[in-house]
Formats: C-alpha cells, sequence, structure tokens
C-alpha cells in the first residue's frame, strides 16, 4: 500500500494557536472519560433501582422496570442520542428550549444529552444484571429475612443486595467499560471527545493510520486499567466465605 | 509499496513515456495497468456532496458536476486503453475512507469535494483542480451577522474535519473572538443545528452553502456573507506516483476546459434545477474558478 508514514505526526502543530496534535488527544480523552463517569452515576443508581423493582412481588412495579429494560434496550444508541439532542430540547416549554439550545455553550448541551442517553441507556442493561444477581441467590434469603421479622426493603437492603452487587461484579465491570467505548457516540454531536479528536487529527494531518492506532492504544490501555481497578474491587469487597468471588 | 518501488515505477513510467514511440504499444504500469488487466475502474464518489458528486434520484447512481468531469476523465482512459468496453465500478467514499482507499487500490480516481491541500499531497496526488470555492457563512437574513467580526462570542456550526474547522479555531486562537464553534458530523447537521437555532451561523465552503440553502424550507430566509477566509481546490485523488495515469486524467479534465465544454457542465449542476428535489443552485461561476479554468493547475491554493 502507498501509505506515507510519520509517527512524529503527534508532536507536530496543528497549525491552531500552539496546540500539537497530542494535545487534542489529552483533552480528547479528558472529555470521554468525563462523559463515561458522569453516565455511569446515573446507569449504576437508575439501573440497580429497577433491577430491585424486576424482582418485587408486585406486578406494576416489575412490569414498568421491564418496559423500560425493553425500550431503552430495543432501540440503537446512536437513535436515541440524537432523540436526546436533537427533538427532546424542541419539547421543553420555550425559555427552557432557548437557554439550553443558545445560553448553555454547545460543548455542554451535547455534553448533558450525552451523559443522559448513556446513562439511561446503561441503566437498561445494569438492571438486567442486577435483577439476574438477585435470582441468582436461593429463594430461602427472602424466606429467612422474614422468618427475622424484617420487612421487604429490610430484607432487600441488608440480604439480597449485598450479595447480589457481589456478584454481578465482573457483568457490571463490562458494562463499565462498555460506558467508555459507546462515549464515542458523542462524537457525532460534535463533542470533541476521543474519538471526534482522532478523526479531526486524521483529516487535518492526512495521517489517518496513525492517528487511529493511537486512539485504539489509548481506548485498549483506558480499559484494561479499569479491568484490573475492578478486579481490585472485587477482591477488596469480597466477603470470605460468603459468596466464592475472585477466588477459592 | 516501499519508496524503492515507488521510485522504481516512476522511473519506469517515466522511462516509457520518454522512451516508447507514441504510436507504439507502450509498457503500461501502475493504475493504467491495472485498469487494462481488469477491464474495470473503479470510481469513487460521495453520497452527499451536492452538487459535486452525490446521489440524485437513484440510490445506485451518483449524479454531479465532479462526476461528470470523472466521467470525462473514463472517456480519456477508454481511448487511451482502446477499451470501449470498459467496466465503471462505483464505490462510495466518506471523508475519513477517501484516503486510504485510494492508496490501498480499492478506488482507482476519487472525485467529489476533495480539497487538495499539502498535507493530502503527501499521502495521494490531485489531478488538475476541477472547482474554487470561498469559506464563507450562511445564516438567517435576521440574525445581524454580515461578516465574521460579528460571530464574537456566538455559537458557529462548521462540519468537522473541514479547512473551516481549522479556520474557526485558529480564529478564536489568533483573535480571542470568544466564539462556541460547534464542530457537526456532516453538512446536512452543520445544516440542522443551523436551521434549530443552535447556531447563529454555518461555516462552510461557499459552493456546498449554497447547495444546503437550496435544501431549506424556506431558502429565502437564508443567505450566504462574509469575506472568504480561504479559497480552496478540489481536485481528483488518484494514486501518489502515477505519472501515466495522472497525465490521461488531466489531459482529460483540461480538454474540457479548452473546449469551454465546462460552462455546460457547471451550468447544468449550479444554474438549473436539479436531482433529487429539482432545485436551482443558482450559484454564478466566481472569477476564482474562471481563473483556474482558464490556467488549470494540480497545485493547491496556498501554493500559488
Amino acid at each position: 500500500m502507498n501509505y506515507n508514514w510519520d509517527w512524529g505526526i503527534f508532536f507536530k502543530s496543528t497549525g491552531i494557536g500552539s496546540e500539537i496534535y497530542l494535545d487534542w488527544f489529552v483533552t480528547g480523552l479528558g472529555w470521554t472519560i468525563a462523559i463515561a463517569l458522569a453516565g455511569w452515576v446515573i446507569a449504576l443508581l437508575l439501573g440497580t433501582l429497577l433491577g430491585v423493582l424486576r424482582t418485587v412481588p408486585n406486578r406494576w412495579l416489575a412490569g414498568l422496570a421491564s418496559a423500560y429494560v425493553e425500550i431503552f434496550r430495543n432501540v440503537p444508541l446512536l437513535v436515541q442520542l440524537f432523540l436526546w439532542y436533537f427533538l427532546v430540547p424542541d419539547l421543553l416549554p420555550e425559555p427552557l428550549e432557548i437557554w439550553f439550545k443558545q445560553d448553555l455553550a454547545p460543548a455542554t448541551s451535547a455534553y448533558l444529552s450525552v451523559v443522559l442517553c448513556l446513562g439511561l441507556f446503561t441503566a437498561a442493561r445494569v438492571c438486567e444484571q442486577v435483577r439476574t444477581g438477585i435470582q441468582a441467590l436461593p429463594s430461602g434469603q427472602i424466606a429467612a429475612g422474614y422468618a427475622m421479622g424484617f420487612r421487604l426493603p429490610q430484607i432487600y437492603r441488608e440480604v439480597l443486595l449485598p450479595q447480589a452487587l457481589r456478584i454481578v461484579i465482573p457483568p457490571l465491570t463490562s458494562e463499565f467499560l462498555n460506558i467508555f467505548k459507546n462515549s464515542s457516540v458523542a462524537s457525532l454531536i460534535g463533542l470533541m471527545e476521543l474519538l471526534a479528536q482522532t478523526k479531526q487529527t486524521a483529516e487535518f494531518s492526512a495521517n489517518l493510520f496513525e492517528a487511529f492506532t493511537l486512539a485504539t492504544l489509548i481506548y485498549f490501555t483506558l480499559n484494561m486499567g479499569l479491568m484490573l481497578l475492578m478486579r481490585a474491587v472485587e477482591k477488596q469487597v469480597a466477603v470470605p466465605g460468603l459468596i466464592a468471588v475472585g477466588g477459592k | 509499496m516501499t519508496t524503492s518501488t515507488l521510485s522504481r515505477a516512476v522511473a519506469v513510467a517515466l522511462a516509457a513515456t520518454l522512451l516508447s514511440a507514441p504510436t507504439l504499444a507502450e509498457e503500461l504500469t501502475g493504475t493504467l495497468k491495472k485498469i487494462k488487466q481488469t477491464g474495470t475502474i473503479v470510481l469513487g464518489h460521495r453520497d452527499a456532496s451536492i452538487p459535486f458528486s452525490y446521489f440524485g434520484d437513484s440510490p445506485q447512481q451518483p449524479v454531479g458536476f465532479s462526476h461528470d468531469l470523472q466521467l470525462k476523465a473514463v472517456e480519456a482512459i477508454k481511448q487511451k486503453l482502446a477499451m470501449p468496453e470498459l467496466k465503471v465500478r462505483y464505490n462510495l467514499v466518506t471523508s475519513q475512507t477517501r484516503i486510504p482507499l485510494v492508496q490501498n487500490g480499492t478506488v482507482d480516481l476519487e472525485c467529489g469535494s476533495t480539497t487538495n491541500n499539502v498535507e493530502r499531497q503527501q499521502q495521494v496526488d490531485f489531478s488538475v483542480g476541477i472547482f474554487e470555492v470561498g469559506t464563507r457563512l450562511l445564516t438567517k437574513k435576521t440574525s445581524g451577522v454580515a461578516d465574521f467580526a460579528d460571530l464574537k462570542g456566538k455559537n458557529v456550526v462548521t462540519t468537522a474535519g473541514t479547512t473551516s474547522e481549522r479556520l474557526l479555531k485558529s480564529m478564536n486562537a489568533d483573535k480571542q473572538m470568544g466564539m462556541n464553534i460547534i464542530s457537526a458530523k456532516d453538512h446536512g447537521e452543520s445544516f440542522l443545528m443551523l436551521e434549530s437555532g443552535r447556531a447563529l451561523a454555518f461555516m462552510m465552503d461557499d459552493a456546498l452553502l449554497f447547495g444546503e440553502m437550496a435544501k431549506a424550507k424556506q431558502p429565502a430566509d437564508w443567505a450566504v456573507v462574509g469575506t472568504p477566509q480561504s479559497f480552496e481546490i478540489y481536485g481528483c485523488m488518484l494514486r501518489k506516483g502515477d505519472p501515466a495515469f495522472k497525465q490521461v486524467v488531466d489531459g482529460a479534465i483540461a480538454a474540457a476546459y479548452q473546449s469551454g465544454e465546462v460552462t455546460a457542465i457547471y451550468d447544468k449542476w449550479f444554474m438549473q434545477p436539479i436531482p433529487p428535489k429539482g432545485l436551482n443552485l443558482n450559484f454564478p461561476m466566481s472569477a476564482e474558478l474562471k481563473k483556474l479554468i482558464a490556467n488549470p493547475t494540480d497545485k493547491a491554493a496556498e501554493q500559488l
């Protein structure tokens, strides 16, 4: 292939101010982390709540949670993002709409949209994992809880959730990594996160392969780091003798 | 291909042009050889660069100003290779894929709305220029924006990866304009940002702005304003170091310029209703483009 490799490209000037291309990747990584972490907070809180609701002995609450999961899991992420970014602001009352579209900096309104979108989307997936975690516990646990004189909320708080959440740490880790990778959809609404900066570097420098190679390495290193972190968390919270978590 | 094989290919091509008498069968090299052997030429095109290269009425057949010039080159190649039955295959490219697809041999000739610039010349060769644009602003007539100075502290949208994006960011850095720059993923989305009130103005190549304006719900509400911040020459992309192929392509385009045929092609795409909606861009030929047609060049605008 007739390609002109130039690995020094990252240290060359972008022609804008005094920035070099590497600066763009650093800025982009910052946005990627900011999107993913904020989205993860929403996903974890809402997802756990929904996961609990799916298992409670109330048909309406369980049905509501399961409808949520079906909607958010079955609509493509990109479609959801465009709805949140382009459609939802138009449905707001006019002063709010103008505030969102014109008074907020464009990066802020795009950030809010993508965090909300990723948070709600990932919540549906977290919900399913929390649900399976709860259902994986022996049904005798609930009965034992009642026998102890606990009320249902207490059973969830003191008996079911502490065990279920520990069981689902490995699948939650993969959702945690997914939200970092999925954050790249933000590049399509003009938020300059890692993928957007990569594409911009590729366009400006015409060194496409170098730019995407670096982006691949950054995503890979980031996700490896997160995975190791989550393994450490899993070990840290393991209760010896309760469930065989992370070891024999 | 390594540099040594590349230079050897160049040397062979040069030797072929210099040594062989034109009437004798030349040793074909590079793209021409590939086309002769496969009986097919692969044309790179865009899906929404109106009116340069886009899908008009049919989702299989690209049309447009650049596409018409691309077909001129195909005619010349048919003659050069004496292959009237040469098959044409289309390959859709995006702004991200166009350079690698030309380099790796998937696409033989890409004509769309690709700016010829110094960075890209490191990767590919360009034909003589096929169009020249100025980068300007599209805004609502009632917005009060007449030129770039009016954009201080305002929201401005442009399409990601374009020269306009670079110019806007430089303007912010050099002149402390404090603009909020939105980088949309394509021209359609940029216009959506403008139309939905997220941005006050849309900076882009003027010809493309006229294209977006023609698509608007109320074209009369919009205006293209501002002093051009740069001029850019579009060219067709082909593989680097393939002078024999480039000569045929350049020759075909230059011939269309000399014969005046280009004026008819221009009028067809810029002064008359075009598919799919029968809109008329009403974009008269600029002085810059007239100059380019009079003196064809394969240099970037910044190199002139």
